[in-house]
């Protein structure tokens, strides 16, 4: 095990070059902008933009840039600085991370105590109006767009603009350390929006997976014991059923603690996900090589943690 | 020599070669490790060193446990799998060089029949597409209405209503589903036929059926047949010569009337006695003799004779040196130092001996 | 002395979208401790729906159970969830046919004994796992203590068995069913079973419901069997009358059609024409008239019941043939003789339907001509 634990995590870095790699060559080959030209002020001249070039080191080959910029990483742990903020690209994530951070784990949890309760019921029911009604809700859920719903919610629901004032809007997020009540109050509608798709998308796996768990002959032993039905149901059917959503789960938490792009951006919360976004619109590239690392890094360790936790849960599976 | 004796020669010339000869098979499947470089660390081996003839028109049935290579065997002989080692000639000649068109030959004159009907069918196919698939692929019968004439006749040799041309196997019972697998062997009417395992997921009643279709199937095209099953009343029921396979090896082969009179391998006796009897008066009769334990894992087998472990007889050569497989008398070769006495056999079992 | 399980009427039908599936129909049976019953008959002829009614595992919105199944002074059909429960696992104890499939991929087989025991006993996990311990000691499995704390996929599939017996056994049940216990196992492994179950039962009393296809198997370990068609039971003796008198075509048909091992190769096996029928439209009559060689005009019309034979009281039998002439049958079958060579001793020599099925004598138009050496046509 800590041998395979090892050789993952030499992958690991290895992906991480191959995707800082691609990104800086995609941001070349296709700039969004040139950050010389938007740093240069409302009257740019071309002396200052190509001395803007010489300090931003844009001037130098693509490869010289990329070495150095690899090397401040391995080395120094140092990606750079932006070119907007003039700031550290390290220091800019971690002060954004925390938002981040409060908005997955507050999704994940309330989509879980949705998905997973919603799920086991129409299983055990299938093809009862209860279980009709919400797999039709769910596919609703499944269907709207992130913006969509986050927009329709503040229009029904926010305490500035909306029809009825009950949450907090946009651009109300607070950190958890300076008022825990108010962050509270300010993710509750993000969270919201951001875990319905997947509360619903979570039920139906699950929904699914144990339909099939409880026609196994496990199940039948597991009744022949003389178990009470909802031990079955728990302890035999959902125990095998959820340990695949173990993994989806992985993977969704690792690509939303890379920023939750959408949801950030509609609800104006200052994560990782709305400096990518701003970071795009301004041909950051330091930025935008320093979220893309830390999504890719998130997704990376997420798979890793999913494989190892997967071999705790079935221990059919063994890793050397 | 005369001419007539050298024309007997001759005739018999073709009978005295066997069809099919296999020397010293051997397929390992690897088991490896690593996730960017395989290194491999072991292997299963599921045929270990088998060695056996099989004469035109005789039925030589293949019987073991779980893990005994008998499945296996099956696969190399219709080149399904390719050999780790050792030989499979077919009228004399080695299947391994056949490439390109010599394999279709190949494949037109030895078919196989599988054990489970339902997954051996493609779902999406009619019944006579399924069956005339062979003569698709060896551009056979292309002239109009010559298939689907030639695929019904088929059909109702092998007990197949022939109006059910246009059908899925999904209408079909597991019996009939059988037969549809029989058809498509028989259809290009090959020399050699093997039956993995082919009645052991029907029901009781179905089996005879099958069991009693391929025999006047085997008389009426002098079929060379290799029946391979775990059931030893089957194979006594179907087989002129049986090999029995332990863990990759041969450990006895003899003529049926020999191999269930009077077995001489331990594992052959213990097999035999294990056999449930429908018969009460003669199940209380029988000294039952229990093997301790399960077949050890092919991946890992016991030194020497492989048998040692379970073996009732077992001394400490056993375990040291590997017997050979050679002449017991009446016919039966074994692979045993210490082979069963007529005594023991009687006191064992003493329906096999009389 | 009452039996100790009483199965009347016992009729379970499924509602599918097929139509109705009346997978049993009227069955009746006794097990008394101590003793052993084999229930035989192929896939489809309800002897696994019986069983599982018993222990209430086939009660769903869409089936539908009458008659009535006593044991220990209790109707277990009109028994509630929570009391067949408690019955379930402590007096009643059932294994199954693949005790991979049928064990928690995801516990620890001591685990699984332990959650059995203290399901029905309230008793401490120590005890508990002492308890296990000893369990799979008592169905031998080696190195018990090892053994508790390995899954079930490190178990080979002998071991698997005993460790579901084993299970099975915890709370001590007076009756056993046993589901095809045998069937997924290798031969050497399956007598190693039946020697165990056989050897339990001696030490623990209980009493044995064995349902399995194979002959053999219940000729080895039963003292009474019942033979399943489509639902019913079309003959019920004990063990020994079965196998010496059967009286019932099938069961001949049944026997006569298994390639024996005491048998010295010989002619073609008789098999039964034809296949199960279907449980959703049943023939009319004797249900196995469709299949019967010895059918006559009345049995397509009239549904036979399940009487005693006239001289024994023990000996039950669902045909409308005369007993007399059922006897010459069977002599005649016991002697080797073919089905359609007796078939006149029936009597008015109304013709079965052709056994299209099972024709598989060579005929005159077969087209190709053998060839032994040339190859394809």
């Amino acid at each position: 095990m800590g041998r395979y634990i090892i050789r993952r995590l030499l992958w690991a870095v290895v992906v991480l070059i191959i995707v800082s790699a691609v990104t800086f060559i995609i941001f070349y080959a296709l700039p969004s902008a040139d950050p010389a030209v938007l740093r240069a002020g409302r009257s740019p001249n071309p002396a200052l933009i190509a001395h803007i070039r010489h300090v931003l080191g844009l001037d130098r080959p693509i490869y010289v840039q990329y070495w150095l910029y690899i090397k401040g990483v391995l080395l120094h742990f140092n990606f750079g600085y932006s070119y907007q903020y003039s700031l550290p690209v390290r220091s800019l994530i971690f002060q954004r991370l925390p938002a981040t951070i409060s908005l997955t784990v507050g999704a994940v949890i309330v989509w879980l105590l949705l998905g997973i309760p919603v799920g086991i019921i129409s299983a055990i029911r299938p093809r009862t109006w209860m279980d009709r009604m919400t797999m039709g809700v769910s596919l609703l859920a499944i269907s709207a767009p992130v913006y969509w719903l986050g927009l329709v919610g503040l229009f029904l629901f926010a305490n500035d603009i909306g029809v009825v004032h009950i949450f907090d809007g946009a651009d109300t997020y607070t950190g958890l350390t300076a008022n825990p009540g108010r962050w509270f109050g300010s993710l509750i509608m993000p969270w919201m929006v951001l875990a319905a798709s997947f509360a619903a998308f979570y039920a139906r796996l699950l929904r699914a997976n144990l339909i099939e768990t409880m026609s196994e002959d496990y199940i039948r032993t597991a009744r022949a014991k003389g178990l009470p039905e909802w031990r079955v149901i728990l302890k035999h059917g959902v125990r095998s059923a959820i340990t695949p959503i173990v993994t989806v789960l992985g993977l969704d938490i690792g690509i939303l603690m890379g920023g939750a792009v959408l949801t950030e951006t509609v609800f104006d919360i200052p994560g990782v996900g709305r400096l990518a976004y701003d970071g795009i619109q301004n041909a950051d590239l330091p930025i935008i090589q320093g979220t893309v690392m830390l999504g890719a890094f998130f997704i990376v360790i997420a798979n890793l943690i999913v494989d190892i936790l997967y071999a705790y849960l079935d221990p059919r599976v063994r890793y050397t | 020599m005369t001419t007539t004796e050298q024309r007997a020669t001759a005739s018999t010339g073709t009978t005295a070669t066997p069809l099919l000869e296999v020397r010293d098979l051997v397929k390992h499947f690897p088991i490896t490790r690593g996730i960017v470089f395989q290194r491999k660390i072991g292997a299963v081996k599921a045929v270990d060193g088998v060695s056996f003839e099989v004469k035109r028109g005789e039925t030589l049935g293949l019987v073991g446990e779980t893990g005994c290579g008998k499945s296996t065997t099956a696969r190399l002989l219709v080149r399904l799998l390719d050999p780790t080692g050792g030989q499979v000639l077919f009228e004399g000649e080695d299947i391994a060089k056949r490439k390109g068109d010599g394999l279709k030959a190949l494949h037109r004159e030895v078919q196989m029949i599988f054990q489970d009907p339902y997954s051996s069918l493609n779902p999406r196919k009619t019944v006579g597409s399924v069956i005339a698939e062979p003569f698709a692929i060896h551009r056979m019968l292309t002239e109009k209405g010559a298939r689907k004439r030639r695929v019904q006749e088929l059909m109702d040799r092998v007990g197949l209503n022939p109006e059910h041309y246009n059908r899925y196997p999904h209408e079909f019972s597991g019996g009939q589903r059988q037969r549809i697998g029989v058809a498509r062997a028989i259809a290009l009417d090959p020399k050699l036929l093997v039956a993995d395992e082919p009645v052991s997921a029907l029901d009781v009643s179905i089996q005879a059926q099958v069991l009693n279709l391929l025999r006047s199937l085997q008389h009426e095209f002098n079929l060379t047949l290799i029946f391979i099953a775990h059931d030893l009343s089957v194979v006594r029921h179907m087989c002129d010569r049986v090999a029995v396979m332990y863990l990759g090896k041969v450990v006895e082969l003899a003529p049926n009337e020999a191999l269930y009179g009077y077995p001489r391998h331990p594992y052959t006796g213990a097999l035999l006695s294990a056999v449930p009897v429908p018969d009460p008066a003669q199940s209380r009769r029988r000294g039952r003799q229990l093997l301790s334990g399960d077949v050890p894992s092919p991946a890992n087998p016991p030194s020497a004779c492989r048998f040692h472990t379970r073996c009732p007889k077992a001394q400490e050569v056993c375990s040291v040196d590997e017997p050979p497989l050679e002449d017991k008398g009446a016919g039966s070769v074994a692979a045993c130092h210490f082979p069963l006495t007529r005594e023991e056999v009687h006191r064992q079992d003493p329906v096999a001996a009389e | 002395m009452s039996p100790l399980l009483e199965v009347e009427d016992l009729r379970v039908s499924f509602d599918t979208e097929d139509g109705v599936v009346h997978a049993v129909d009227g069955v009746s049976y006794q097990v008394d401790t101590g003793k052993t019953l084999g229930i035989v008959g192929e896939s489809g002829s309800g002897k696994t729906v019986s069983s599982l009614t018993t222990l209430g595992l086939t009660r769903s919105r869409s089936t539908r159970i009458s008659g009535r199944i006593v044991f220990g002074g209790r109707d277990l059909l009109t028994a509630s969830t929570d009391e067949l429960r408690r019955i379930r696992g402590s007096e009643i104890a059932m294994i199954f046919q693949d005790p991979l499939s049928s064990l928690h991929p995801f516990y620890k087989v001591g685990h699984q004994l332990v959650e059995a025991i203290r399901i029905h006993r309230d008793v401490s996990k120590s005890a508990a796992r002492k308890r296990a311990m000893d369990l799979v000691e008592l169905v031998g499995i080696p190195d018990p203590k090892r053994r508790v704390d390995q899954y079930p996929h490190e178990f080979s599939g002998g071991m698997r068995q005993r460790a579901m017996i084993a299970m099975a056994l915890a709370n001590e049940p007076k009756l056993l069913i046993a589901d095809e216990p045998t069937t997924a196992l290798d031969v050497t492994v399956q007598a190693q079973i039946l020697a165990l179950l056989q050897d339990l039962q001696d030490r623990l009393g209980m009493a044995i419901i064995i349902i399995t296809h194979d002959l053999g198997v219940v000729a080895e370990i039963t003292d009474e069997i019942c033979v399943m068609y489509a639902g019913r039971i079309v003959e019920h003796a004990s063990t020994d009358e079965i196998f010496d008198a059967p009286e019932h075509p099938y069961t001949w048909g049944l026997l006569t059609s298994i390639p024996r091992l005491d048998q010295q190769r010989g002619d073609d096996l008789v098999p039964i024409s034809g296949r199960p029928p279907s449980l959703i439209q049943r023939p009319s009559g004797c249900f196995f008239h469709p299949r019967c060689p010895y059918v006559q005009k009345r049995h397509r019309t009239v549904d036979p019941p399940l009487v005693s034979l006239p001289d024994n009281g023990r000996h039950q039998v669902a045909c409308l043939l005369e007993p007399t002439i059922r006897r010459q049958i069977w002599n005649g079958l016991k002697a080797g003789r073919d089905p359609t060579s007796l078939r006149q001793l029936a009597g008015d020599g109304y013709p079965s339907r052709a056994p299209a099925v099972a024709s598989t004598a060579p005929r005159a138009e077969t087209p190709e001509v053998p060839s032994s050496g040339t190859g394809g046509p």
